[in-house]
């Protein structure tokens, strides 16, 4: 990494303003998410009832859609552009044409398929499992949404091949490489989404065809469902890889190895979905272990992660005269919101990873399969370490977007912010992995099941779940206060946007890193050899189709 | 590409682990048989009730079998049947369950059995109840507007 990033420290003010569209919808998203996460977690502590005729499903499937699909894909895809132009030179005006035209096609999508939400035409679940069958233009506005995020994502590949024709020979630079990666990954992951909106349920939602296969559709899901969760994850990793050490002013540990783990996540996080399918009949064991080998290909580059990101702390600990085994830990800046929030994210990933591991363990998933376990589990890794690591993101991008400052007393809140966030969260998720454990279920309304022993014995859980949400929803309406004063009302001035160097700068990162061939070639063959033959069988012997139902 | 010493001995060291784990759960799905529920059989989800076995739905002693009893339920929106059943403490059962309409979940809290129920699909679970107790079952995976009133029960008694 021969190259330097100091030609370009701003973001460009015209790539600036379709980044921060992208972020006004996230927490726009976030907001309303926010509000009916808690009306959930207070309906089923059994202790207030929603007013108006409003359904528990309903809002479960606003929640899970806003968090999960909104928040998510609108935060990652302005941050990803942003990064981009920072590091790879602003966009060309064909790449921002492109850029608003995916922003436009995705805002439209949100808001159809937002709208047949409310209007309880799609109380599917963000899941959307046939033969649930949600009104046609909820299915049209999620396509809406990934083809939107496709075009989205082509401008971030327009700039990063536009370097790589004004640099030839040179390592791209590193966020917009790793941007690069992620945004590949979802295009990938998304055919499959696609395909089953596309060709199976859409046509199926408008009477064209009667009936529909759920085992395809849902093996098309899941095919997209796990990598999503990477391309949650991915952008935070890029927080933790490459701006970190820049904020506490150290470097990045190695720049290849960096490289490496990505491509790895590339390759290991699609080949995979059958480990959300462990418990459904109609696929061999055979192949859903062969899946589930694959899945844990991504503790490698796992590893390599928490290897790294420790080792700049404790390199950078020691260049400040940090004595002893872990005194390097003490003199990270514990008072700089840009640091400690997406700490306290990384932090909360080795319990949440933990619980991954588990949860992915071919028989072992028995244990916790659809029990609100899950739901602890993934509140710990997307709604904590990814949430956490973009709020922090957002602390310095938005000023820095917006020519603002972050100023001592939002600094001063946004690290309240965070303690309030992990608080709340130690009571809701902790309560939902212990009463998954015995045996709660997810994705359900408050209920007695009829004064059963055991469900009795889960209340006490629920309750200290509306706590947690509670205090969550707390920490929703902070970060929303803060996000607005960043983008409104504080001080004008220059925020960084921090970009890390490589401890070694005379060692290139190897060009074989950028052979899209190669990694695109393989990522394939893998998904061909773990997906073919059991979806040949499962089209082969299926049973016959599902008529749509409307059972909410 | 330089890789430091310490990263070397990390990750040798988390991917050894990485394979004992999978060796250890490998094992024990394919050579003890604790895999998780994977029947491949198939059956119209429109004519569930007129099919063996989920025409008589419920617990039924077989002969000559690896197991004693057949327990068989059939699933719809928000109800199991039957809606309670009685099995006798120490019994080999194989739970054998298929839906009407949407998919469903088919979880015995507290026990291992934990198993989606798909149309289309028959799932089978082979188990011992070897504790007495009453068992809730529970659909845990979304199908509808009364889906948290969806329940059955299991009481293993002595006999």
């Amino acid at each position: 990494m021969i190259h330097t990033y100091s030609a370009k420290v701003k973001v460009d003010p015209k790539d600036a303003k379709l980044s921060m569209a992208h972020f006004f919808v996230a927490f726009g998203a976030l907001a309303l998410g926010g509000l009916m996460g808690l009306l959930q977690t207070l309906v089923r502590s059994g202790k207030f009832e929603l007013p108006l005729g409003i359904g528990y499903y309903q809002i479960l499937t606003a929640h899970g859609v806003l968090m999960g699909l909104v928040l998510t894909t609108f935060f990652i895809m302005g941050f990803q552009y942003a990064a981009v132009s920072r590091t790879a030179g602003p966009h060309s005006n064909a790449a921002r044409r492109t850029g608003w035209i995916g922003f436009w096609l995705m805002t439209a999508g949100t808001l159809m398929s937002g709208t047949m939400i409310l209007l309880n035409k799609a109380s599917v679940l963000y899941t959307f499992y046939a033969p649930l069958q949600a009104h046609w233009i909820f299915y049209l506005g999620l396509t809406f949404v990934v083809v939107g995020s496709w075009v989205d994502g082509a401008a971030q590949i327009m700039t990063y091949v536009k370097w790589r024709k004004n640099n030839r020979g040179k390592p791209s630079p590193l966020l917009s490489f790793m941007a690069v990666i992620n945004t590949i990954m979802w295009i990938v992951a998304t055919l499959g989404v696609a395909a089953t909106v596309l060709f199976q349920l859409l046509p199926w939602s408008l009477g064209w065809v009667d009936t529909v296969d759920v085992l395809v559709s849902r093996t098309l899901f899941w095919y997209f469902g796990h990598p999503l969760v990477y391309f949650w994850l991915l952008p935070a990793y890029m927080c933790w890889y490459a701006i970190i050490p820049k904020i506490i002013g150290g470097k990045i540990f190695s720049d290849s190895l960096a490289r490496l783990s990505f491509i790895l996540f590339l390759i290991f996080s699609i080949p995979v979905g059958f480990h959300h399918q462990l418990t459904e009949p109609g696929i061999d064991p055979a192949w859903k272990f062969f899946q589930v080998i694959l899945t844990f290909m991504v503790v490698i580059p796992s590893l390599m992660t928490a290897f790294s990101i420790f080792a700049t702390f404790e390199r950078y600990g020691r260049s400040k005269g940090a004595k002893g085994l872990f005194g390097w830990f003490r003199v990270l800046p514990w008072n700089d919101a840009r640091f400690i929030v997406p700490f306290i994210g990384m932090a909360s990933f080795i319990p949440a990873g933990a619980g991954g591991i588990i949860n992915a363990s071919n028989q072992m998933d028995q244990v916790v399969h659809n029990t609100i376990w899950v739901t602890g589990h993934f509140h710990l890794t997307a709604a904590t370490s990814v949430v956490l690591t973009f709020f922090g993101i957002s602390y310095w991008l938005v000023p820095h977007l917006t020519g603002r400052k972050l100023t001592k007393t939002m600094n001063k809140l946004a690290i309240i912010q965070a303690w309030v966030w992990f608080i709340g969260m130690v009571f809701m998720s902790g309560a939902m992995h212990i009463q998954g454990l015995l045996g709660g279920p997810r994705r359900s309304s408050f209920s007695t099941y009829g004064d059963s022993k055991q469900a009795l014995e889960w209340i006490p859980y629920q309750i200290a779940q509306a706590v947690g949400g509670t205090i969550l929803f707390i920490g929703i309406i902070l970060v929303i206060i803060i996000f607005i004063h960043l983008a409104f009302f504080a001080p004008k001035g220059e925020e960084e946007f921090p970009v890390g160097e490589a401890e070694n700068l005379e060692e290139k990162a190897p060009m074989v890193f950028e052979n899209w061939k190669l990694w695109l070639g393989i990522t394939a063959a893998l998904i061909l050899f773990a997906y073919t033959i059991p979806f040949i069988d499962i089209i082969q012997y299926a049973p016959p189709g599902s008529k749509g139902f409307k059972t909410w | 590409m330089h890789m430091h010493k310490l990263e070397k001995v990390w990750l040798i060291f988390g991917i050894s682990c990485l394979i004992i784990f999978l060796t250890t759960i490998g094992v024990s799905a394919f050579y003890l048989g604790n895999k998780p529920p994977s029947c491949l059989l198939t059956i119209d989800p429109e004519k569930v009730d007129q099919q063996a076995p989920f025409n008589k739905p419920g617990l039924h002693k077989v002969e000559g079998k690896e197991w004693d009893y057949e327990l068989v339920y059939v699933a719809s929106a928000f109800s199991y049947n039957p809606g309670q059943v009685e099995v006798p403490l120490g019994a080999k059962v194989k739970v054998i369950a298929t839906t009407k309409d949407v998919i469903h979940g088919f979880e015995v809290a507290g026990t291992n059995i934990n198993m989606m129920l798909e149309p289309g699909y028959i799932s089978e679970y082979t188990t011992t109840f070897d504790k007495a107790g009453e068992y809730l079952i529970v659909c845990n995976e979304y199908c509808g507007s009364g889906h948290h009133l969806m329940f059955s029960k299991i009481e293993v008694v002595k006999k």
